[in-house]
């Protein structure tokens, strides 16, 4: 779950990117917290881990703690799971927008920014029905609309 | 199924997915994007649901991999959109679609800013969440200060700071400018009083990028991070959700050992002692059990708490302890740990004094060799090699011996390497040497480099006890069925030469001999057959009295091969059937080689640059680091077991009695006397080893001649400022100082020219350690003052006198340096225009009532703004002729140049980034160089150097020099001279200025930086 490779980095931050990859090598998701413009070649480490079908990248410098960063990928899909009840390829196909919304409020600038999963999950139950006001009022909105020019 | 939410979205998601093959993929893609492309540029506004669907697609697209190159606009106007939906998806399809280096970024900024000083708390979130993860140089100007104030804000809730701490991080990693430590310090210490776990993890991952830069502001942080992990070891005041798998934050309790490791050490005893107690309860209630994610986070803990150990230079006791649980995870079933254990014990061959408790798991570690995980078994060779010693050498050998036959392909080249360097360097005994080195050969031969078998040859050759042994060695090989084709190399060339050794033992008559070597003939290639014609030479000329059958044999060989394609073979044929004919005189001729000069192992050279993964290398990178900081030590930045191997080799064998080698091993001794990094280039080495040993055997005569120069090219460019006379550094009339240098600073000043780290200066109260990296016409060099008293340095003062072709920015330097402290004051440098003039650094300290003042040159030396290039013969040739005179083509004779063989010429040519282009001039005693020259005026450059010598008179050469830049033609001439001859730079007139700089260059006569560099 630990492998050497060798890609183009700035070495920055803690972890430089985030990818999701399906058993068929179909990206299911990607993020990057530094741009990968410069042609200095380094010696990174990509940390993974299988579930089911998906394999959980995350890529880091060569002193960095990998075990620790094995367990970021654990707490993130801790929390999908519980986030999409039982969460499976699927869900993060046809909702790969909400698996950015979630890996935002575990990641900043590659670093951990909340370990806890009650916050987490309350956070984006938060945003989740403040979009959802947001749409029934619109929907009402066009409601009267339509019934002022019935 | 869960559905996006948007049908649009979801079925296009779907066909995507319906797709049966990629091409039908891309045309799926390329249909949906020239919809959006439509769609955006109608002048039907879209409606927000309308915008936000299709960049969602756009983002769908670019995941796939597919580029997007449109639409940004879109996607960053969604930001300014009042409703939340819409803005989430504006800052989230932005962050992922575009980079820090995107123009359209700019457009957002002010909407950015207004959201994150704006009051609507989720806005923040969404603003600080994209500048975290995307901002740039430009957001850190106008954006720092606002999130300082939210960071620290006691009206903020903790959901808003968190983000606010890591967006400061990524504002603070591209430009550090924009935290103002003084300010700062403070009420960073204060953010370590935070209860909200959510918070302090955030905070503390800013604080270690800040210790990174500079740990010397945030002092007062050091007690605060063994406060938060004591919290956490004990348990206390830590909420269930933050717990994971029962462990409280297993990621800050890894995130505070980081920021620690980062100050050199602990004084204070009672937060030293309290931290112990903490890591201490670490290492001994650290088990390894069945749950996956428990054992991961609990070990990740465990095994920043050793680094931290490590670091802090614990007791032995101590180290001993880690060194025991170590040995304990190696044999764990987890991979993971197995894998971490092998790594983490490397880094544990750095600490003195454990070595011993590391041996006592060589079994297990032996062991790990044959795991089924690659990885694993990487490590535990690395491991291995790190700690072989002469007690266990023959073991470890051994095991990689027997390892071989079975090792992966991918890890054979290295694993042979490898043994060969321990065999080396460990050897009890000679003859064991060369038995691993034959058996190596043997069961690994496509893996065994030339290096490999050269060195064996020298060793021989070098040895003369060892030589009938090897001879015999090499006859018994020669009997196997189907030997390797290197094996047939080294054996013919051992019989060969030592043969007749052997003479009275059976088989071993010169026929024989023979006729064994001869039957391999057939199964050679072209590169092996000049080697055997040498030895069926070198065999006849033994064969006293001569033997009229074996003559004839031999020369219907020669002859055969007189008319040989290949060039080689036919000389040799050629020379040895003539001299051969010669009789006696022969003798002379084909005589046994003479001893080779001692030399440093290429082999080493060459392992690292096999294995820059390995984790020996991160170690020791590691540990360089650490010295840098507590130490004072910049420069030794040799392996681990570099310092044993020059003792082991020259113990191991006999010193020939030649006065060039003992000129170099004095040479290596001062070196290392002095501190500064080795001065023995390992290139001249390794190339003339080849001369040696490819070129033809004997008709050169002995290289006694050659090694005459060994001096020379072994102390590489410190050599040239032999005479003393303009080695004070400071004019006459300012010697004030009482205070003397250790070691002489025009050698450190020459070394440092030709690397980028080490020791510029040094005095029994201060170091000045001097770090660079160079890009292209820029250059970042970071000055390390450390003050090695126990009292303070007070009044210091560096100021840089740069001469108008450097534009050059020192940061500030802290007018006192604690006791036994490191300060680093980092220095940007621009290069404008081609010169030579060198910038000047005038510092001085106080110290007690002395008052020290040095001047001393910066290595920011013209070669330093090269990059090697190699080019084709078409393209040199072109531009040689497209370059036709002056001033672009410049021509010189060189008069008074320090005799140097081309071999040496070319590995200084190297050395200085030129490249040696070889064979593209026709005439061999020629040298044709090519480099890239850069600078603000001139960009990248091309330039081009031919340099004629004369085989009669080395003391004079003729140079031509050639350049897209009638400047950079002359300054790089000079400066070429300057290295070839043997009157130092120094000495130069303060202003020679050339007719052809003068133009582009009016200011130096007046530019105070240029004249002093001229003086000194």
């Amino acid at each position: 779950m630990l492998v050497a490779v060798n890609v183009l980095s700035t070495c920055m931050f803690q972890i430089q990117f985030v990818l999701l990859i399906s058993r068929q090598g179909k990206v299911r998701l990607t993020k990057w917290y530094s741009p990968y413009t410069q042609k200095e070649r380094s010696k990174v480490i990509l940390v993974y881990k299988r579930y089911a079908s998906l394999y959980f990248c995350m890529c880091i410098d060569q002193d960095d703690n990998e075990l620790e960063v094995l367990e970021i990928i654990h707490h993130f899909v801790e929390i999908l799971d519980r986030y999409f009840g039982s969460v499976c390829e699927l869900d993060l196909i046809f909702n790969f927008h909400k698996a950015y919304y979630v890996l935002d409020e575990i990641l900043i600038a590659g670093e951990l920014q909340e370990s806890s999963k009650k916050t987490v999950a309350r956070l984006i139950a938060a945003q989740d029905s403040l979009v959802e006001t947001a749409k029934e009022q619109a929907s009402s909105i066009s409601n009267i609309i339509a019934q002022a020019t019935k | 199924m869960a559905l996006s939410g948007m049908r649009g979205l979801s079925v296009f998601i779907s066909d995507i997915r319906n797709c049966p093959n990629k091409e039908q993929e891309r045309l799926r893609v390329d249909k949906e994007l020239g919809n959006i492309r439509t769609r955006f540029k109608s002048e039907k506004g879209l409606t927000h649901y309308e915008k936000k669907k299709y960049v969602w697609k756009m983002l769908y697209i670019h995941m796939l991999g597919y580029d997007v190159d449109f639409g940004h606009m879109e996607a960053v106007s969604l930001i300014s959109a009042p409703k939340y939906p819409e803005k989430q998806v504006g800052y989230i399809v932005t962050s992922s679609l575009l980079n820090e280096n995107h123009d359209f970024l700019r457009l957002a900024i002010n909407t950015v800013r207004n959201d994150i000083i704006g009051r609507n708390e989720t806005f923040q979130c969404l603003a600080l969440t994209m500048v975290g993860n995307i901002g740039g140089r430009e957001f850190s100007e106008s954006l720092a200060p606002d999130v300082q104030k939210l960071l620290i804000s006691s009206s903020c809730r903790p959901l808003v700071r968190k983000k606010a701490a890591l967006c400061l991080l990524r504002l603070y990693r591209k430009n550090p400018d924009v935290v103002n430590i003084d300010g700062w310090a403070d009420r960073m210490a204060q953010l370590l009083d935070e209860r909200d776990l959510g918070v302090l993890t955030s905070s503390t991952s800013l604080l270690v990028a800040l210790v990174s830069n500079n740990h010397e502001a945030y002092w007062s942080c050091l007690p605060k991070c063994v406060k938060i992990l004591e919290r956490l070891a004990r348990n206390q005041d830590i909420p269930q959700e933050y717990t994971y798998y029962g462990i409280p934050s297993p990621w800050l309790q890894v995130k505070a050992m980081r920021a620690l490791q980062y100050f050199p050490t602990i004084e204070d005893p009672n937060i030293r002692r309290s931290l112990f107690e903490v890591l201490q309860r670490i290492l001994m209630g650290t088990d390894v059990v069945k749950n996956v994610n428990k054992n991961n986070a609990s070990h990740a803990v465990l095994f920043e708490a050793l680094a931290l150990v490590m670091h802090l230079d614990a007791e032995k006791e101590m180290m001993s302890q880690c060194v025991a649980l170590l040995g304990k995870f190696i044999a764990v079933r987890e991979p993971n740990i197995r894998y971490l254990g092998l790594e983490n014990m490397s880094r544990m061959l750095m600490v003195t004094d454990v070595h011993d408790s590391i041996k006592r798991h060589q079994a297990q570690i032996i062991t790990s060799l044959k795991d089924p995980d690659i990885s694993i078994r990487r490590r535990a060779l690395d491991l291995l090699y790190g700690m072989c010693d002469v007690s266990n050498a023959k073991d470890i050998v051994e095991e990689l011996l027997q390892y071989l036959s079975a090792a992966d392909f991918a890890m054979r080249e290295e694993l042979s390497l490898k043994a060969a360097i321990l065999a080396e360097k460990f050897a009890p005994d000679l003859s064991w040497y060369v038995d691993v080195i034959l058996q190596l050969i043997d069961k690994a031969g496509d893996f065994v480099s030339d290096d490999i078998w050269f060195r064996v040859v020298q060793f021989v050759t070098n040895n003369e006890d060892l030589q009938p042994y090897a001879a015999a060695k090499a006859r018994e090989y020669l009997d196997k069925p189907a030997i390797h084709e290197t094996m047939v190399k080294v054996s013919a060339y051992l019989l060969g030469e030592y043969s007749h050794l052997l003479a009275r033992r059976p088989g071993c008559s010169p026929k024989e001999i023979f006729s064994v070597i001869h039957e391999k003939l057939p199964t050679v290639s072209t590169t092996t057959i000049p080697i055997l014609l040498s030895t069926y030479a070198k065999i006849l000329m033994h064969t006293q009295p001569a033997d009229p059958e074996l003559q004839k044999i031999v020369w219907a060989i020669f002859n055969k091969y007189e008319s040989c394609i290949d060039v080689e073979i036919q000389q040799r044929a050629v020379e040895y059937f003539a001299l051969s004919k010669k009789g006696a005189a022969l003798m002379d001729i084909l005589a046994e080689m003479p001893k080779f000069p001692e030399r440093q192992s290429a082999l080493l050279k060459k392992a690292e640059d096999a294995e820059v993964d390995s984790a020996e290398q991160s170690a020791i990178k590691l540990r360089a680091q650490q010295q840098m900081s507590n130490a004072l030590v910049v420069t030794d930045q040799r392996p681990a077991n570099g310092a044993p191997q020059t003792v082991g080799e020259l113990s191991l064998v006999k010193i020939p009695s030649m006065s060039g080698d003992q000129h170099a091993s004095v040479d290596q001794g001062l070196s290392q006397a002095n501190g500064t990094m080795t001065t023995v280039d390992p290139q001249p080495a390794s190339v003339d080893l080849l001369g040696d040993l490819l070129g033809p055997l004997a008709i050169e005569g002995p290289p006694g001649a050659a090694v005459q120069f060994e001096p020379n090219a072994v102390s590489g460019l410190e050599g040239v400022p032999s005479s003393a006379d303009y080695a004070a550094i400071v004019p006459v009339g300012e010697q004030t100082n009482t205070v003397q240098p250790i070691g002489n600073i025009n050698e450190r000043f020459y070394a440092l020219c030709l690397k980028d780290s080490g020791v510029l200066y040094e005095d029994p109260n201060i170091q000045i350690g001097i770090k660079a990296e160079w890009r292209a016409h820029q250059g970042r060099l970071v000055l390390f003052l450390g003050n090695k008293n126990t009292s303070p340095l007070v009044s210091v003062q560096a100021l840089i006198l740069p001469p108008v072709h450097l534009k050059i920015e020192l940061s500030l330097v802290p007018e006192t340096i604690p006791p036994r402290a490191q300060v680093q004051c980092p220095l940007e440098l621009m290069n404008l225009h081609p010169s030579r003039d060198v910038a000047v650094l005038e510092f001085s300290y106080k110290f007690g009532t002395n008052m020290v003042n040095v001047k001393l040159r910066l290595p920011a030396v013209l070669n330093k703004f090269l990059q090697p290039i190699s080019v084709s013969a078409e393209e040199f040739f072109l531009q040689w002729r497209s370059l036709s005179g002056p001033p672009l083509k410049l021509q010189e004779v060189v008069r008074g140049v320090k005799p140097l063989s081309l071999t040496e010429m070319t590995s200084l040519f190297n050395s200085f980034r030129l490249t040696v282009c070889p064979g593209l001039d026709p005439n061999p005693n020629n040298l044709v160089a090519s480099t890239t020259f850069y600078s603000e005026s001139t960009r990248p450059m091309l330039c081009l150097i031919r340099i004629e010598t004369d085989p009669a008179d080395l003391t004079q050469l003729r140079m031509t020099v050639a350049s897209g830049d009638p400047t950079l033609t002359f300054e790089l001439k000079e400066f070429i001279k300057e290295q070839l001859v043997s009157i130092p730079t120094a000495s130069r007139p303060p202003a020679p200025a050339p007719p052809a700089a003068q133009p582009t260059n009016p200011a130096a006569l007046t530019d105070p930086g240029a004249l002093l560099a001229g003086l000194l």
